[in-house]
C-alpha cells in the first residue's frame, strides 16, 4: 500500500476504503454493507420517504394544485377547511395548503443551502487545523470553542439584527452559526488519520499538504460530513422557524414553514386550528425524518469503521 | 488532576477573551459603525462626531479593543439609550429571574429523564422504549414556541388550569409569590431539555448494564432494585454532567423563546426586545456575560466529571 502510491499519477481509487494493512476487499462492498444496514434501519427508510415525500409536495405540488399566492384576497380571510380550501385559508386570504407548498420551498432551500455551506466551511476549518497542528490547531480550535460559548440563539438574533434579513443573508447567518460541529468533529477525525501510513507515504513521496488533505484526509471523513449536514439540515430548518418567530425572519412576500406557523399563533385564541397545526407538523415531521437519516447513518458508518 | 484543571481553567480563559473579540467585532460590524448603532439613526453628524471621539472610536483599532477590555473587567458592561439605564442594572435585574426559570427546568428534567432512560435501557427494545424514543426523537424536533403554544393551548385555553402568561415582578421574590405561572414555561424548557437528557440517559445506562461489575453485584446476590439504583444509576450520571455543561447553550437559547412566548421578564425576553429594537449595548454586554456563563458551566462540568470519575485519566 504504501509503496503503490505513485508520486504524481492518481491514487487509486481504493485508497479510500481500503482496510490498513487489511485483507483484500472487493471495492464498493464497503459501500453496499452501509446502504444494506442504513436500509435495514427502518425508520430511516422512514425518514427517506418523508423528506423525498416534502420535496415533492413543495416543489412538484404546485404545478398540480394551483392557487393564488401573490395576491391577498381579503374577502376569504380565514375560512375553515373546506374542498374549495382543503386546509382553510389564513388571515390575508392565501390557501394554506397552496402555502404550506411555497413555505416548503423556503424552509428546505434554506435548510440544505445553509447545512451544505456550514459543512463546507466546517471541513475547510476542521481538516486545515487538524492537518496543520500546532498553534495553528490551538488558535482555530479556540475560534470554534468561543463561537460556541455564545447560545446560537443569541448570535442569531444578534446577526439578523444586524443585517437586513433578505433569504441569502439568512442562509449566510444559520450557516455561520452551524458550521462549528462539523469543524470540530472533522478535526478530530484528522488528527487520527494524518498519522496513518498512506498519508505518511503520500507526504514522503512529496505530495503537497493541500493535496493531502483533498485526496486522502477529506474523502475519509466524509461519512462524518454527510452525518453532520444531515443533523444540521433539520437544525437549519428549525433556526429559520426560530428566526421568522422572533420576527427577524426573511420578510413577505417570502414565506416558510416558521413564518407560517408564528403568524398563525396570532390566532391561538380564535379557534383557528388550521393556521396552527398544519405548518407545525410538516416543521416536525420533517425535521424528525433528517434526525432519522443521520442517526441511521451515524449507525452504518460505524459498522464500516468496525470493518477496519 | 491539578495539571489538568490549570490546564482547562487557561483554556476558558482565552475562550472567553474569544468571545470579547467577537463581540468587538460584532460592534463594529453593526450598520453606520458603533456611534450610529448606539446613538440611534435620528442622531445628528453632531452628536455622533462627538461621541467617537468621546468613546475613543477613531482611536487605532487595538487600542480600542484594550479599552474595551478595561471597561468589561472593571464590570462596566455598556449604558442603554433605550432604557437610559447601565447593562449592568439591567443584568442584574433580569440574569437571576432566568437562572431561576433555567436551574428549574433542569431540576425538572433531571428527576424525569434519569428514571425513564433507566427504565427504557431495562425495557429495552420494547415497546415502551420504542415510545419513548419516539417521543424523545419529537420533542426534540419540535419548534420550543409552538410547544408553548401547545401547552397554552391545552392548559390555559381549553381547560382553564394555569396561567398562560409567565408570573410578572421586577424580583426572583416576586415570579416566586405566583408559582401557577412558573409551570407551563418551566414545563416547555424542561420537556425539551428531557428529550435531550433520556437518549443520553438511556445509552449510559445500557453500556453500564453489561460492565463486569454488575454482573459480580448480581453473582454476590445483590437485589435488582439495588443493582440499578447503586451501580448503574451511579455510573450513568456521571455522563450527565458533562451534558448538562454542554446542553447550557440550548437551553438558554430555548429561554430565551420561552420566555418571548410566556412574556416572563428574563434576560432572554429582554434579549428579544433589544433585538427589535436594535439597542445594541444590551445585546452586546448580555452575549459577553452569557457567554462568559457558559464557559464557565462547561469548565465546572470537566472539573466535577474528573473528580467524580477517578477511572478517567488526564494527560
Amino acid at each position: 500500500m504504501a509503496i503503490g502510491v505513485a508520486p504524481t499519477g492518481l491514487e487509486p481509487a481504493s485508497a479510500a476504503t481500503t482496510p490498513e494493512g487489511g485483507e483484500a476487499q472487493a471495492v464498493g462492498s464497503i459501500w453496499k454493507l452501509i446502504f444494506d444496514v442504513f436500509v435495514q434501519n427502518r425508520l430511516a427508510v422512514l425518514g427517506v420517504a418523508i423528506v423525498v415525500f416534502m420535496a415533492l409536495f413543495s416543489f412538484v405540488g404546485p404545478f398540480f394544485y394551483h392557487t393564488n399566492q401573490v395576491n391577498t384576497n381579503l374577502n376569504q380571510v380565514t375560512l375553515p377547511p373546506s374542498l374549495k380550501h382543503p386546509l382553510g385559508t389564513d388571515d390575508v386570504g392565501y390557501d394554506v395548503l397552496g402555502r404550506l407548498m411555497k413555505g416548503g420551498q423556503s424552509s428546505l432551500e434554506v435548510g440544505l443551502a445553509a447545512a451544505l455551506l456550514a459543512s463546507l466551511l466546517g471541513t475547510a476549518w476542521g481538516a486545515v487545523a487538524g492537518y496543520v497542528g500546532g498553534w495553528l490547531d490551538g488558535l482555530m480550535m479556540r475560534v470554534v470553542d468561543s463561537i460556541l460559548a455564545i447560545p446560537p440563539l443569541l448570535l442569531i438574533l444578534l446577526l439578523a439584527s444586524i443585517f437586513v434579513p433578505t433569504i441569502p443573508v439568512v442562509i449566510l447567518v444559520i450557516a455561520f452559526i452551524s458550521w462549528l460541529g462539523c469543524a470540530r468533529l472533522v478535526r478530530g477525525d484528522t488528527l487520527s488519520l494524518r498519522v496513518r501510513d498512506y498519508v505518511q507515504a503520500a507526504r514522503a513521496s512529496g505530495s503537497r499538504s493541500g493535496r493531502i488533505v483533498l485526496r486522502h484526509i477529506v474523502p475519509n471523513v466524509i461519512g462524518t460530513i454527510v452525518v453532520q449536514t444531515t443533523f444540521s439540515v433539520a437544525d437549519s430548518i428549525l433556526l429559520l422557524a426560530y428566526l421568522s418567530y422572533l420576527g427577524l425572519g426573511p420578510p413577505p412576500p417570502a414565506s416558510n414553514w416558521g413564518d407560517m406557523l408564528s403568524n398563525g399563533l396570532n390566532y391561538l385564541y380564535d379557534g383557528y386550528w388550521w393556521l396552527i397545526y398544519p405548518a407545525g407538523i410538516a416543521i416536525v415531521i420533517t425535521v424528525v425524518a433528517f434526525n432519522f437519516i443521520g442517526d441511521a447513518l451515524r449507525d452504518s458508518l460505524e459498522v464500516r469503521l468496525q470493518q477496519r | 488532576m491539578t495539571a489538568y484543571i490549570i490546564r482547562r481553567l487557561i483554556q476558558a480563559v482565552i475562550v472567553v477573551f474569544g468571545v470579547t473579540i467577537i463581540v468587538f467585532i460584532i460592534l463594529h460590524l453593526l450598520p453606520g459603525g458603533p456611534a450610529r448603532a448606539l446613538l440611534g439613526p435620528r442622531a445628528t453628524p453632531q452628536a455622533i462626531h462627538q461621541f467617537i471621539v468621546q468613546n475613543g472610536y477613531n482611536l487605532p483599532l487595538p487600542v480600542q479593543y484594550g479599552r474595551y477590555v478595561w471597561h468589561l473587567l472593571q464590570g462596566n458592561l455598556g449604558y442603554s439609550y433605550h432604557y437610559n439605564q447601565t447593562v449592568n442594572s439591567l443584568l442584574a435585574q433580569d440574569l437571576p429571574k432566568s437562572a431561576l426559570l433555567v436551574g428549574l427546568s433542569y431540576i425538572v428534567a433531571l428527576v424525569i429523564a434519569v428514571p425513564l432512560g433507566i427504565l427504557q435501557a431495562i425495557r429495552r427494545n420494547k415497546p415502551i422504549d420504542y415510545t419513548v424514543t419516539g417521543a424523545a426523537f419529537i420533542g426534540y424536533s419540535m419548534p420550543v414556541f409552538w410547544l408553548a403554544f401547545l401547552l397554552i393551548l391545552g392548559f390555559a385555553i381549553s381547560f382553564h388550569l394555569l396561567p398562560p402568561e409567565g408570573p410578572q415582578g421586577g424580583t426572583v421574590g416576586a415570579v416566586l409569590q405566583q408559582p401557577l405561572g412558573l409551570v407551563l414555561p418551566v414545563a416547555t424548557l424542561a420537556i425539551v431539555t428531557v428529550a435531550l437528557f433520556s437518549r443520553f440517559m438511556r445509552s449510559a445506562a445500557i453500556e453500564n448494564m453489561v460492565q463486569d461489575y454488575v454482573r459480580t453485584a448480581r453473582a454476590k446476590g445483590v437485589s435488582e432494585f439495588s443493582v440499578l439504583f447503586r451501580h448503574v444509576l451511579r455510573n450513568s450520571l456521571i455522563p450527565i454532567i458533562t451534558l448538562i455543561g454542554l446542553s447550557l447553550p440550548a437551553t438558554l437559547s430555548g429561554a430565551v423563546v420561552t420566555e418571548s412566548v410566556f412574556n416572563y421578564p428574563g434576560m432572554g425576553l429582554l434579549f428579544w426586545t433589544s433585538a427589535q429594537n436594535k439597542d445594541f449595548p444590551v445585546l452586546l454586554g448580555f452575549t459577553v456575560v452569557v457567554g462568559a456563563a457558559t464557559v464557565v458551566g462547561s469548565l465546572l462540568a470537566d472539573i466535577l466529571y474528573a473528580v467524580a470519575d477517578p477511572r478517567v485519566r488526564y494527560t
